[in-house]
């Protein structure tokens, strides 16, 4: 099954720590792109597309006029062999009220995604964001009083002035809130970004206290009953992210929307980061970023980001015996150091990163695949 | 034939930065050797690093026509020779060929270590000096001050040497006159046996090694068929002249008194060692000339390349060199730490230095070179000899009745303030305090004895940051003393490291066992696991560290499916493992291995 991804590039102003693509959001720029998307939708058509999720992320989506969204979902339902899918908005605390999410809940969207980040109000103005925490807290009840099931949450570990304390309160607070899931980032200093001085980068760098808080983040969702089923995401039972899976399942999906990244018909491509191009050309322009790929390393390198980890069997059937095995001796090394843990069942063996694994998963991935 | 009254041969000997190669570069333009169009700067040191260097490092010969105040022309021969210690043979050779030198002396800076070895190399070889003072232009120049202190240290007149600016042209022509009065003709029966010494040699494509010689009898022409004496090898000249500025010119005939080359099919460089006798192979003279040795090298180490697959390329590269570097030896070695590279030697550490930075440089090699050794003399408890330049041939200890390590004399030239940071170094490096003169106000000559072995690593680098770079240094063999030494083995989880292994004095071991394993927790990156980094002599560990574990290396946002960053990162961490050597489980990066070669750096 194929996930469809739609960016939506634009941002009321552009967060000091981020180098995604966007630019600023005007009512015209945005009913010619939700045209643009519609057309590339269309184009879709003669290829008997099967699929179950839907995405819009950004930028900001929740800038999109629900009738918009609805417009844009329908061309997807007569253009896609739509299957129950799940259908996600990111939003913007401060860019939604009840009647917008009322909208798109109306127009087939059932999962919202908040960048919550912290509700912490200093943490928030240190982020630079346009919300505050009680507003973060309002969004969330009237998400799910709109008739949202399933919202999942935001949460930026690594905050100026954050503390394990601090975090604590976010993460009992947004846990008390109807939210199934979590997804927890590490600040990342991005070059050039406003963010981009040598105070925050020390405190990006920081690896001790980042490591501490992402520990203490993980124990206290697990005692929430929460899931920590990939390396940034935390889900209630049945709550997983459909559509963020596929990436890290190597399953198909096709980005629709200017710096959108598709995996699709063998390909990985992406479409140039261009608004005006995107706007006014039939079909979007995808540049190819990879083909023949080895998918042996991406299978290594993206299912060892999962709880349920690297399936050996699956391995072995794209890279041969030897290979593996080798792998697997590796492994065991690192299951010496509490870094994997090595679970074998009757018709299949799978490595699984600990939680000081996904810490290091970097190198882990880079040392298993050395060899 | 050439008039033998007619003939000057000469070389010039000066400090580093005294001028040398500029003033003989000026005295090529004076003589009209080279037209002007056609001069570099530099025309004599023509490798690269001799230019930025500012050093000579091989022989080199050129002839010049110079036609003089009394109507006269003369044949300049312009020996210029090595000025460092590390060729003190081949400077000794090319002394040979000489009947004088130009002794240069900065006219601000005054007399220098080097100044005074190859001064008192030209003495013992009878050959007239003739001082000059140069850069006299500068504001601080002060010639007589100079010349006195050549007078006072030296003991020759130097009051009525000339004073000239080789860099502002001031005055050449007045040494190029007193060469022609001051430095006698050569001597030597151009009928008698033939006999000439080699001072040189250089390999070239097309007619292999060409010989450079100083005829001292005797006459060769074309043709006719010569005799190494040292080796007794036999060839047949393909051709002899002498060297122009730009060309080797063909003459057909070389006689008595001249400088020239001599071309003949030879092979191997090896053949012709600097300072052997050229004879005739049908009338060949009786005895050779003397003064020839083999030089052997004093300074080891193992050069590797940095990625393994490089082997071949460092084996041609070093096949290249030594075709042009009679005292370049090599041969294989294997480290399970490094892998597959050469045991190489060298004259000295400037040697070294000059032939690793050639491979990196001329052949784009990326290199790891392990800590530089000298020779031990090494006996047994069952009274065997043997001679150990490879720490991983270092004998059990409980085999080991004595132990001997080389022992260098030094001069160490400094302005007297910093005599007492020289003497702390001195000290620290065990170093044996034999006097102190002062030459002048200004500068005190510092004698030491100290052993090689101290002086391999980072002397140099040291003595130069404890005396802002104002002391020069200079140093010969002086033989064995018997000594305590130890071998000290580094260990990485564990494990031995061969080629961090290394030969120290007993005293000094703890001291650089504590070092090393600093420098290598400083550049051993944090890994998946924690790695000790131990130093131990035979099974006793003296100094430990650790490199703890590496806490975090994560992406956390794979952004709406866009994995090409986490490919790169993937990308750039398999990259840089290519840089690094894996020992067991740990990941050594290149520069630890070179970190440990610089200790005395904070």
């Amino acid at each position: 099954m194929t996930g469809i991804y739609i960016h939506v590039p634009f941002c009321l102003r552009k967060c000091p720590y981020c180098d995604f693509y966007s630019v600023l959001f005007t009512e015209e720029l945005m009913q010619k792109y939700t045209d643009a998307v519609c057309r590339n939708i269309l184009a879709l058509k003669p290829k008997a597309i099967e699929a179950d999720s839907v995405y819009f992320g950004g930028g900001t989506p929740s800038l999109l006029p629900p009738e918009q969204a609805e417009k844009i979902l329908e061309c997807i339902a007569s253009s896609v062999k739509l299957a129950d899918p799940e259908i996600t908005m990111e939003a913007n605390p401060s860019s939604i009220s009840l009647e917008k999410l009322r909208g798109y809940r109306r127009a087939g969207v059932n999962r919202l995604s908040l960048g919550v980040q912290s509700l912490i109000d200093d943490e928030l103005k240190a982020l630079g964001r346009l919300h505050d925490a009680y507003q973060a807290r309002e969004a969330a009840i009237a998400a799910h009083r709109a008739g949202f099931e399933n919202i999942s949450c935001d949460i930026m570990l690594g905050v100026p002035g954050q503390t394990e304390e601090t975090l604590d309160i976010t993460a009992e607070r947004i846990t008390a809130l109807p939210v199934k899931h979590i997804s927890a980032y590490m600040l990342k200093i991005e070059e050039g970004t406003p963010f981009d001085t040598a105070q925050m980068g020390a405190l990006a760098d920081d690896d001790e206290r980042m490591c501490a808080l992402y520990l203490r983040l993980c124990e206290t969702l697990a005692k929430k009953g929460f899931e920590h089923y990939e390396i940034s995401n935390f889900a209630l039972p049945g709550a997983r992210s459909r559509h963020n899976l596929k990436y890290w399942r190597l399953m198909p999906y096709i980005g629709i929307g200017p710096g959108a990244h598709s995996d699709f018909e063998g390909k990985r491509t992406a479409c140039r980061r261009e608004l005006s191009e995107f706007l006014e050309s039939k079909v979007q322009k995808n540049v190819l970023i990879e083909e023949n790929i080895d998918r042996a390393e991406e299978l290594v390198m993206l299912s060892l980001r999962l709880s349920d980890g690297l399936s050996l069997g699956e391995l072995e059937k794209l890279r041969g015996r030897e290979p593996v095995r080798r792998l697997k001796n590796r492994a065991v090394q690192l299951e010496a150091q509490k870094l994997v843990s090595i679970e074998k069942t009757a018709e299949d063996e799978k490595i699984k990163l600990t939680e000081r694994g996904f810490l290091v998963s970097n190198a882990v991935i880079v040392y298993l695949l050395d060899c | 034939m050439a008039d033998m009254e007619k003939i000057r041969n000469f070389c010039i000997i000066a400090h580093i930065d005294h001028g040398k190669s500029t003033l003989a570069d000026r005295i090529l333009e004076l003589t009209e050797t080279v037209a002007l169009r056609d001069m570099e700067d530099r025309l004599l040191d023509n490798m690269d690093i001799e230019r930025e260097r500012g050093i000579t490092i091989k022989a080199r010969a050129v002839r010049l026509s110079y036609k003089a105040d009394d109507g006269e022309e003369y044949i300049f021969n312009l020996i210029d020779t090595p000025g460092h210690v590390d060729f003190n043979y081949e400077v000794s050779r090319s002394l040979a060929a000489c009947e004088g030198a130009l002794l240069v002396v900065d006219a601000s800076q005054g007399i220098e270590a080097q100044t005074l070895a190859n001064t008192y190399l030209a003495l013992e070889h009878d050959l007239e000096l003739l001082p000059v003072l140069n850069k006299i232009d500068l504001p601080s120049a002060d010639p007589e001050r100079v010349a006195a202190e050549i007078e006072n240290v030296i003991g020759i007149p130097a009051m009525d040497a000339p004073r000239v600016s080789a860099k502002a042209g001031i005055n050449i022509k007045e040494a190029l006159e007193r060469i022609v009065t001051d430095i006698p003709a050569p001597k030597g029966d151009p009928n008698a046996p033939f006999q000439a010494l080699i001072f040189d040699s250089v390999y070239d494509r097309y007619k292999g090694v060409i010989i450079y010689v100083r005829v001292m009898q005797g006459t060769l022409r074309t043709g006719q068929s010569i005799k190494l004496m040292a080796s007794g090898a036999v060839f047949q000249t393909t051709e002899v002249g002498y060297m122009g500025a730009s060309d080797l010119v063909p003459i057909g005939e070389l006689s008595a008194g001249e400088v020239g080359y001599i071309a003949a099919s030879i092979k191997y460089i090896g053949d012709t060692r600097v300072g052997d006798t050229v004879t005739r192979e049908d009338m060949p003279c009786a005895e050779p000339l003397a003064g020839y040795k083999k030089v052997n090298p004093m300074v080891f180490s193992g050069i590797y390349p940095a990625d393994g697959a490089k082997y071949p390329d460092l084996r041609d590269a070093l096949d290249k060199l030594a075709l042009n570097d009679a005292s370049l030896s090599f041969e294989p070695e294997t480290s399970t730490a490094l892998g597959f590279g050469f045991r190489c030697g060298f004259l000295g550490l400037l040697h070294m230095e000059i032939i690793q930075e050639r491979l990196e440089r001329e052949y784009a090699l990326d290199l790891i070179t392990t800590a530089p050794s000298v020779i031990y003399r090494i006996t047994y408890t069952d009274g065997r000899t043997v001679m150990i330049d490879n720490p991983s041939n270092y004998p059990d200890p409980a085999l080991i009745a004595s132990a001997e390590e080389p022992f260098v004399k030094a001069d160490i030239f400094t302005p007297p303030e910093y005599v007492g940071n020289i003497m702390d170094l001195c000290q620290d490096r065990r170093g044996v305090f034999k006097n102190m003169e002062y030459l002048d106000e200004n500068r005190v000559d510092l004698h030491y004895e100290l052993p090689l072995n101290e002086i391999v690593y980072d002397f140099f680098d040291a003595l130069k940051s404890r005396t802002k770079g104002y002391a020069s240094f200079d140093y010969e063999l002086s033989g064995y003393r018997p000594s305590k030494l130890v071998k000290l083995d580094v260990l990485l989880n564990g494990d031995v490291v061969d080629a961090l292994s290394f030969i120290v004095h007993t005293d000094k071991a703890y001291a650089r066992g504590r070092r090393i394993c600093e420098k290598l927790k400083e550049n051993i990156p944090r890994q998946l696991f924690e790695i000790p980094v131990q130093a131990a002599i035979g099974g006793k560990v003296i100094a430990r560290e650790t490199v703890k574990a590496m806490r975090k290396d994560v992406l956390a946002k794979c952004y709406g499916g866009d994995i090409t960053r986490k490919k790169k990162l993937l990308e750039k961490q398999k990259e840089g493992k290519k840089r690094m050597r894996t020992l067991g489980t740990v990941e050594v990066p290149q520069e630890a291995f070179m970190a440990v070669l610089k200790l005395d750096e904070d």
